[in-house]
């Protein structure tokens, strides 16, 4: 009979136990004709066969609940301890560059949405960013209040997935309702506000798509005022909670020199001890004039990281408060016939708006030569927007920097020496987005 | 699609002298198969956030029999594929519609999964009705919940009238060309053509 | 990997800037040339002579352009280097222009966390020499996906990265580099070539040797299989 490496182990219910008490086991093999049979357990196998030797390969994905899309991970397992972890990604790769390089500014902005699906609004306003930057346009003082809540906003419905996500995953059902009712709530804000819930393509280059509707603002204050509880109710439940805490604490930790030198940005960074946010130290929309505190972690586990994330709640609603106190009156689009259209009235009325509009619409906005990096900070971490123009409407290069894709690629560092169902924690706490990892 | 008529559902027509008991039962069965579909979300992009928000307290799609979410596809008689799929995905899906027991469904959930959508480009499929077949397409980008449970009770009537007496509906799985689902290279070339704007957009400039 | 938190010393943002330094602040009417220069740059001038060959300010972000055969000096020293510090790399990439007589350019954005700075690297490739730069993944180890993707997208080698393979598109993927200008938006196949490569493919036996070695499996495979293997194809195509 053949024998391989490759045994397999069944536990038979049935046969009692063995002198050490465990229950006893016949090793299977697959002979010539490909039959899985059961070796011939020599007289006196009673003990466990040694097997310490033997590495299982494991294949997670590209479709597994818990990989958060289409991740594929091969782990290399010494019985339950993972040895190697071999990531694969790109089943989601659409192109999204390249796309971007045939389309003018305007129009890339519906791509912006569906990259990082989770936080559609944060970056409408990066790409709108880069671009008022390349078109060396300064934006009015309501559109930068607009803009700061819509960021805040998503930022807060990024982080209210990636709780109820990781809840589920670490086997807590009930938070991934709480998360996603008060979604809803702000859904329906986005909604009212631009007629969309999730692709929302919030901003154009030099203003937003729209103003907000009147009854925004008291629906932005009552969910204020209320979702603190919500954050409270959920803090109360998990953060204390024995599994929780059990299945969190001391798992996948990164130094803060190890994750600088990773790259890692947003609340992995942070929980890692690197106080670095892109709003503190590279500001951008007048951050630094708004009143808030960044979390920073004092252990860099993936307990750490709920903890940064938890407190990220709580500071965007202070920020949310700040900017429903302080939204000027005013225009919301600058005043640039280079990339505003003029009203519809003067543009049937008036000679100079007509061409005004008939060059927009026909030619596109034109750039000057010239290159912007801009990053802002999304819920993941730092997100760049690289537009490089060579004076025509459409930008030469397009480039997106994804803070989950550099995230990503630190897991073997953070997973490997960890049990296999610590691999899911770990996972689910880089807060991954395959959409904009890939692009 | 307008691709190959599909051929005559190969029952003897209804006479009105169909025996009852088979009527009947086609009616249970098809009750029971309806109001207890058990969903395999394919999801892998935006799509995948809505249906999560259709699965979650508000739209709460466990009222159409949908309680049970089988992430495993041999568990599973509805696939809904939930976001775009590029070409790098493809045989994945096709596995996973192949590891998936009859009878069994699919909805295409959104303007990618149904044509591609705004990723014409290199990387994306253009509809995955070139991979499998599908039953209902939700439009939409992303459908909104009611959208997709729209789908789902359209879903839930064409299950309903399905009869058990046509084997047309179960008996082939691989798209070989002697088969019904076979779309040859030509037509999938042609409706993957570029339309409308993207015409000009795309073949302009480069 | 160590949770010992006694060697957990957090690194701040603007350390080395003392308490009293001015608060950053959104930028405000940057000018499109001509603003103030990132003082980084005069110094890798007089560390490095001769290795910048052009400093530029372009929206108030400084463009350097180094020496191909320096780059990985010069990265080495701005992150090694307590006066410059550029302890975080933000990206890499590079930029084909539409006009194929010009270079491509590979660039490197570069954070100071402690001195809050940011530059932006370039070296340009000129069309016709052969696509390689050095990879910084042995200084910064965040640079080993940024640098496959690289790759993957326009063909540039990245020397001394470990494992410089295809990260997006699949290893097989015969169409060339996507974001090259010379490649079509849809790409080079027609869709039911494209479509039928895709296809053809083994989804659940797509390993490469390495990960094939770990189960020990690979010494079971015929020898044709393993010597297709050993050039870097994959099972299951």
């Amino acid at each position: 009979m053949a024998t391989t490496k490759r045994t397999v182990e069944v536990s038979l219910s049935t046969t009692g136990l063995d002198a050490q008490g465990r229950p006893q086991r016949v090793p299977l093999v697959v002979d010539e004709a490909g039959n899985t049979v059961a070796l011939e357990a020599p007289p006196g196998m009673e003990d466990e066969p040694d097997l310490s030797g033997d590495h299982m390969l494991i294949n997670i994905g590209p479709q597994h609940p818990a990989t958060h899309g289409v991740l594929r991970l091969v782990l290399e397992l010494d019985g339950e301890t993972v040895v190697r972890c071999i990531p694969h990604i790109g089943y989601l790769h659409c192109g999204f560059e390249k796309i971007g390089e045939y389309r003018q500014y305007n129009q890339i902005i519906p791509w912006t949405d569906r990259e990082d699906y989770l936080n559609s609004p944060g970056n409408n306003v990066a790409f709108a960013l880069g671009a008022e930057r390349l078109f060396g346009i300064e934006i009015t003082e309501r559109c930068k209040v607009l803009r700061v809540m819509a960021c805040e906003m998503s930022r807060i419905i990024s982080h209210l997935v990636w709780l109820g996500t990781t809840c589920i995953d670490i086997g807590a059902f009930t938070p991934f309702l709480w998360a996603f009712q008060q979604r809803e709530k702000i859904y329906e804000m986005l909604e009212a506000w631009i007629g969309a819930r999730l692709t929302t393509s919030l901003t154009r280059v030099g203003g937003m798509g729209a103003d907000i509707p009147d009854d925004f603002i008291p629906k932005l204050s009552a969910f204020v005022n209320t979702f603190p509880k919500v954050v409270d109710e959920i803090d109360r439940v998990i953060t204390r909670n024995g599994i929780w805490v059990g299945r969190t604490v001391g798992l996948g930790v990164m130094s803060p020199d190890e994750a600088i030198n990773y790259g890692l940005s947003g609340p992995m960074g942070r929980a890692s001890g690197v106080a670095f946010d892109v709003r503190k130290d590279f500001p951008y929309l007048d951050y630094e004039t708004y009143d808030f505190d960044v979390p920073v972690g004092t252990n860099g586990d993936v307990y750490d990281r709920f903890l940064v994330r938890m407190e990220e709640l709580r500071q965007s609603t202070r920020i949310l408060e700040q900017t429903i106190k302080r939204l000027p009156d005013g225009p919301v689009n600058v005043d640039d016939h280079r990339v505003i259209l003029p009203p519809k009235s003067r543009a049937t009325s008036d000679m100079e708006s007509m061409i005004h509009h008939f060059k927009q619409v026909m030619e596109g906005p034109r750039p000057p030569i010239g290159e912007a990096y801009l990053a802002v900070e999304s819920p993941k971490g730092e997100k760049g927007y690289y537009m490089v123009s060579d004076g025509s409407s459409k930008p030469v290069r397009w480039r997106i920097r994804p803070p989950s894709f550099v995230n990503l690629s630190a897991i073997p560092a953070m997973v490997e020496g960890h049990l296999l169902s610590d691999v899911i924690a770990i996972n689910a706490s880089i807060d991954i987005v395959m959409g904009e990892i890939d692009r | 699609m307008g691709l190959s008529p599909r051929p005559e559902p190969n029952f003897t027509e209804l006479s009105g002298d169909e025996p009852w008991i088979t009527t009947k039962l086609d009616a249970f069965v098809n009750w029971g198969r309806k109001n207890s579909l058990w969903p395999m979300p394919f999801g892998t992009a935006c799509c995948a956030i809505e249906f999560m928000a259709a699965a979650a307290s508000k739209y709460d799609i466990a009222r159409f029999g949908m309680e049970r979410q089988a992430f495993s596809p041999r568990q599973a008689d509805l696939l809904i594929c939930a976001g775009r799929v590029p070409f790098k995905l493809a045989p994945v899906l096709r596995r996973i519609w192949q590891q998936m027991p009859q009878p069994k469904w699919c909805i295409s959930m959104g303007a990618c999964a149904s044509t591609g959508g705004m990723f014409d480009n290199y990387a994306v499929v253009q509809g995955i009705d070139s991979i499998i077949p599908v039953d209902v397409y939700v439009p939409g980008c992303p459908p909104r919940p009611e959208g997709l449970l729209y789908g789902i009770m359209m879903l839930q009537r064409k299950v309903g009238n399905e009869r058990m007496s046509d084997k047309s509906l179960r008996n082939e799985m691989e798209p070989d060309p002697s088969s019904q689902l076979y779309i040859p290279p030509s037509v999938i070339d042609e409706i993957s053509e570029p339309f409308g704007n993207s015409v000009h957009q795309t073949r302009s400039g480069l | 990997m160590s949770s010992d938190s006694t060697s957990f010393s957090p690194v701040i943002a603007g350390s080395a800037l003392g308490s009293n330094a001015a608060a950053p602040a959104t930028p405000k009417n940057v000018a499109h040339r001509g603003g103030a220069l990132n003082p980084t740059v005069d110094a890798i001038r007089a560390q490095f002579a001769g290795a910048v060959l052009r400093a530029d300010v372009v929206w108030g972000e400084t463009t350097v352009v180094v020496d191909r055969a320096r780059v990985h000096d010069v990265i080495r020293w701005l992150h090694d280097d307590p006066s410059q510090a550029y302890n975080y790399l933000s990206d890499v990439t590079a930029v084909e222009f539409r006009d194929l007589e010009q270079p491509i350019e590979v660039v490197w954005h570069l954070r100071s966390l402690p001195y809050r700075r940011f530059i932006r690297l370039k070296v340009l490739i000129e069309k016709g020499t052969p696509m390689d730069v050095p990879s910084v993944w042995d200084i910064y180890k965040g640079a080993d996906w940024l640098e496959r993707e690289c790759y993957d997208m326009f063909g540039i080698t990245f020397r001394g990265h470990p494992d410089l393979r295809r990260l997006l598109m699949w290893e097989q993927y015969k169409e060339g580099y996507p974001l090259r200008k010379d490649f079509p938006l849809r790409g080079r196949f027609s869709r039911s070539e494209q479509l039928r490569q895709a296809l053809a493919a083994n989804p659940e036996a797509r390993y490469s040797k390495e990960e094939l070695s770990i189960a020990d499996a690979f010494e079971d495979l015929p020898a044709d299989m393993r010597r297709r293997l050993d050039t870097g194809e994959r099972t299951g195509e």
